[in-house]
């Protein structure tokens, strides 16, 4: 019993039908009550008021921005190296989600940037290092889109992973050592003091959660659609290589 | 032999990773000075740029340098604890600004003094309850925390 074996298609359409009930449920639950909490039962913040209540979407939405990204890195990295084809297909099918996502942080950080900052949108590093991310995914999934052939699309969209990966995420990382943006700092750190009081800090981290699940549950069920799309591809060409 | 092939293929994809890494570094740093957002009070001082160079400023509001003088026209100190600037601002200013509390301005620096074109409030990444604090105050124990 190896991790690899759920490489197999058929292996991993069983073990994904069996888990996508469960994480979805998971989701609803963690999303309900994290973003009703966080939203309706906290107090006000002390500076920002009731507009700091968007942290409890712009902050999963950023995270997994990035993480959608890193997990599409990790799988075409498997696809260029051992290739398994389900993936390269949970890259291509995770990309919109992440570049949905991208968007979405972006637009919640103009809302509150408006009033708090005075401004929806300014080149700092962090919020450049995001417009840069969602370019690289509306490039890669135009590269999918681009190619017929399909291990050449793999191929060649996994090498993009690559090279985004390098970008946006040393981009966004890299500029911390020499330059400080508008953007604040990170509020959840794991080396540092808290900086978020305890009564937002549970619901931030249930939404959290319920974000990481339903990427999860998301990407589960668009590699099933990609697998059996490969598949009804691969048949439709043997019945016409037949007829 | 299909063993030599996919060792071949790390080889390159760790090869082109490095490259790409070391290409992006050397990019960061000869634009250094380029992406750099804003500027301090010790930078600027030290070397003032000229009345027509449009840049960003970014500090702290100097408690009690505040003054609104006549319409919508302020002016304050803006510090890195260091060094400081006067800043005059006419417009809006967002909901965030106020005294000892982090500031990015954008304008030309004429005969020493800032004259900004547009204010941003810069934001610290911590978040505590308006009850917290106001209890915290009314005992004389709340320290604001530096941006």
């Amino acid at each position: 019993m190896s991790l690899w074996e759920f490489a197999n298609p058929v292996k991993f359409i069983r073990l994904s039908g069996r888990l996508l009930p469960w994480v979805s449920g998971l989701t609803v639950i963690c999303l309900a009550v994290g973003l009703i909490w966080g939203l309706f039962f906290t107090p006000e913040e002390a500076r920002q008021g009731h507009i700091a209540k968007i942290i409890y979407i712009h902050v999963p939405l950023a995270m997994m921005a990035i993480n959608a990204w890193g997990m599409m890195f990790v799988t075409s990295l498997i696809w260029l190296i051992r290739r398994h084809h389900v993936s390269v297909l949970a890259a291509k099918a995770a990309a919109p989600i992440g570049a949905t996502f991208t968007l979405l942080a972006i637009i919640t950080g103009a809302i509150w940037g408006a009033p708090t900052w005075g401004t929806p949108w300014v080149w700092d590093p962090r919020l450049t290092s995001f417009a840069v991310l969602l370019v690289f995914y509306f490039g890669y999934m135009a590269l999918w889109a681009a190619i017929e052939d399909p291990d050449k699309a793999a191929d060649l969209t996994s090498v993009l992973a690559m090279v985004g990966t390098v970008f946006a995420f040393l981009s966004r990382y890299a500029v911390n050592f020499w330059n400080q943006g508008l953007h604040q700092g990170a509020s959840l750190s794991l080396d540092k003091e808290e900086n978020v009081a305890d009564v937002f800090y549970i619901p931030l981290l249930l939404s959290i959660a319920g974000f990481v699940l339903l990427f999860l549950a998301l990407v589960l069920l668009r590699t099933q659609t990609e697998v059996r799309a490969r598949r009804l591809r691969a048949l439709m060409l043997r019945e016409g290589a037949n007829a | 032999m299909i063993g030599q092939k996919k060792k071949r293929r790390v080889q390159l994809i760790v090869v082109g990773m490095v490259l790409l890494a070391a290409a992006s570094a050397l990019i960061g740093f000869g634009f250094r000075q380029g992406i750099q957002f804003f500027r301090s009070p010790s930078e600027v001082v030290e070397s003032p740029p000229g009345p027509d160079e449009l840049f960003r400023i970014g500090g702290l509001v100097e408690v009690g340098s505040l003054i609104e003088g006549s319409g919508e026209t302020i002016t304050f100190i803006v510090t890195d604890n260091a060094k400081t600037v006067p800043v005059s601002y006419t417009g809006i200013l967002p909901d965030l600004f106020d005294e000892g509390q982090g500031v990015i301005a954008l304008g030309h620096l004429r005969e020493g003094t800032f004259y900004a074109t547009e204010i941003l409030a810069k934001h610290d990444e911590s978040y505590m309850p308006k009850e917290v604090i106001d209890s915290l105050k009314e005992q004389g124990l709340y320290e604001a925390p530096d941006s």
